[in-house]
């Protein structure tokens, strides 16, 4: 990227730019229309990219120092005042670190503060558990009022990042280290928050994943049309609080056969949000979680971490396959499982 | 600006009825915060009865001062404050402690009239104000932000955050009080972490120090008039106070930090305020 291309985010750049790159230009230019955004880290402005808001607003941009309790704490006080505060930090830092302060100051007064960490997930690889973050859709979406977010890839982030802004709550929006592969091609695929998007219809399984499972699960799809003749649907469940009930309802009566992907902890996460549902609608069906299984993550390329973890479209195509072999009773007579 | 005769009057008399309250809110309520909300009140009296630019009519007017009572468990003192200040009935605070009450232990900004930051969690109130602060310059309004600090409560880190930013900031449009008692839950600050040499932490924090007697008026106008006057660097005022200020029992005592009392106890506590403010509205009377 050059210098002197503007803020103006486009197409184009989704394809060159990393998501978090995307997220520094488009708060930036959305930072020109809307007064009332301010622009917050904590010692990371670059790394998370919204040095890039900084830049065009530097009078409405603090830095706080490597300070992340006090990061969040400042962010609901100017948030009292009627801005609408963006704070950027690593998601481990963000979510952990200042946790409370998050649950306390701006959750428990359900104020307008986004939050926009990066590095989440294992996606900062060689730098190791203390900068992977495997916790955070569990931590945050046990706080009432927050809404989390974690888009698929950096047209995706845009979106989120745009539509944030009208929401009246708190926002949790959770991005890689910046290095994904882009899954959209378009913008304009009618992003809306708390709805999931189905990238690929199908009838034999449903995967439910967020993130940078979107597109190693339309990779899996793809495979095993082609070599297994299966009809995989995927489902980009972007939002995961508040969760497309009706989205997972739907999947489970078409397919009864369900596993999610995720770059977290298998326990609370996005998993466990579809577990829920699944469990509370009395209906069952075939299911696993793919993600992180209750470990602490090991170094190294993030790539090679996500074959580890089976993240990848062929430790999703395994998973598929075991998934298939299970055997049910298979009547349309949902009621006796009631 | 000193204090008329007019005002201080006002004011002991305001703070004497308040000290009254915190009594009354305790036995309502069952058990309350009572020492730290005793040692903290004729800092909020003055606040709210001189200093604070604020319309109980209009509680969420945009351009009013902001007031974060970082000791949250204060709100013993605080809800009665808000009350005679007119954001509520008086009657209301009968309710306190009480099943689906406004009023807590600590107070909750969604839930109590006047109440600009929910707070009780330590450390958690300097952070907002700064956020306040920052955020009115942002909006260029001439707000001030004033900060109600316990003393054990600066063992907290996020304090130091939240100094070190008001410092980096310039933040002469926030004004932090620290309720200087000296006592925390398990016994003297100094004894269980200290925080001396304060002052000097406090100015090594970029921070200009006014230390007051945080029971006498005058010293208290004083001590905040030269915080507003702050050109260059945000001001602290450091206020002395004693735990259980007035309630004669109570002064001082570890154990009062929170309790309850019963009819002869109130009895007693009224009385030991009465006695008190004899001497002291005679003093400013004459």
């Amino acid at each position: 990227m050059t210098e002197g291309t503007g803020t103006t985010w486009t197409c184009y750049d989704a394809a060159t730019m990393t998501a978090r790159e995307i997220y520094g230009r488009v708060l930036a230019e959305m930072g020109k229309t809307n007064p009332s955004i301010v622009g917050l880290s904590a010692d990371l402005a670059k790394s998370t990219s919204i040095s890039f808001f900084e830049k065009a607003h530097p009078t409405r941009f603090f830095n706080v120092g490597i300070a992340e309790q006090n990061l969040m704490g400042i962010a609901a006080g100017m948030a009292k005042m009627g801005l609408i505060p963006f704070a950027s930090t690593f998601a481990v830092f963000a979510s952990m670190r200042a946790a409370e302060q998050v649950r306390t100051d701006i959750c428990y007064q359900n104020l307008p503060v986004k939050i926009i960490a990066t590095h989440g997930g294992i996606s900062f690889g060689a730098a190791g558990t203390t900068h992977h973050c495997t916790e955070d859709i569990a931590i945050m979406r046990s706080f009432a009022n927050m809404t989390v977010i974690i888009p698929a890839d950096g047209t995706e982030t845009a979106n989120a990042v745009r539509a944030c802004v009208d929401l009246p709550g708190p926002v949790y929006i959770r991005v890689g280290r910046g290095f994904e592969p882009p899954f959209y091609e378009s913008a304009d695929y009618g992003f809306q928050i708390g709805k999931a998007k189905t990238v690929q219809d199908g009838s034999d399984l449903a995967i439910i994943t967020c993130g940078i499972g979107v597109l190693q699960s339309v990779e899996a799809a793809r495979t095993l049309k082609e070599a297994d003749g299966l009809s995989v649907r995927v489902i980009n469940m972007h939002t995961i609080k508040p969760i497309d009930s009706d989205a997972i309802m739907k999947a489970l009566t078409d397919t009864r056969r369900i596993i999610t992907v995720e770059e977290h902890n298998t326990l609370s996460g996005l998993g466990s949000a579809v577990a829920d549902v699944i469990a509370e609608s009395g209906k069952g069906c075939a299911f696993r979680k793919l993600g992180l299984p209750d470990v602490y993550s090991e170094v190294g390329y993030p790539e090679d971490l996500y074959a580890h973890y089976k993240l990848d479209a062929n430790g999703i195509i395994d998973t598929i396959r075991e998934v298939m072999k299970i055997e049910f009773e298979e009547d349309e007579d949902w009621e006796d499982e009631v | 600006m000193a204090l008329t005769k007019e005002e201080r009057q006002k004011l002991y008399a305001q703070a004497k009825q308040l000290r009254n309250d915190i009594v009354d809110v305790t036995s309502w309520a069952g058990g309350a915060h009572i020492g730290g909300g005793l040692s903290v009140i004729d800092i909020l009296t003055i606040l709210y009865f001189k200093y604070l630019r604020i319309d109980p009519k209009n509680p969420c007017w945009e351009d009013r001062d902001r007031l974060v009572l970082s000791k949250g468990h204060a709100a013993v003192a605080y809800v009665p404050v808000l009350a005679r200040r007119g954001f509520f009935n008086v009657e209301e605070m009968k309710t306190f402690n009480k099943f689906k009450s406004p009023f807590g232990m600590h107070p909750d900004s969604k839930k109590v009239c006047g109440c600009d930051a929910s707070t009780g969690s330590l450390g958690h109130g300097l952070p907002m104000a700064v956020g306040m602060a920052l955020g009115a310059r942002v909006l260029g309004k001439d707000i001030k932000v004033y900060c109600v600090l316990g003393d054990g409560e600066c063992n907290e880190g996020s304090i130091w955050e939240a100094l070190m930013a008001a410092a980096q900031f310039k933040l002469t449009n926030l004004i932090t009080i620290i309720d200087r008692n000296r006592l925390m839950i398990d016994g003297p600050t100094e004894k269980v972490m200290g925080v001396e040499p304060l002052p000097d932490k406090l100015k090594a924090f970029g921070m200009e120090v006014v230390t007051v007697d945080g029971h006498d008026m005058d010293g208290l106008s004083e001590g905040i008039d030269k915080a507003l006057a702050g050109k260059e660097k945000p001001v602290v005022v450091l206020a002395n106070t004693v735990k259980g200020k007035g309630v004669n029992f109570m002064e001082d005592q570890v154990p009062w930090h929170y309790g309850s009392i019963d009819a002869a106890l109130k009895e007693k506590a009224h009385g030991s305020i009465e006695k008190m403010y004899e001497a002291i509205l005679k003093g400013v009377s004459s």
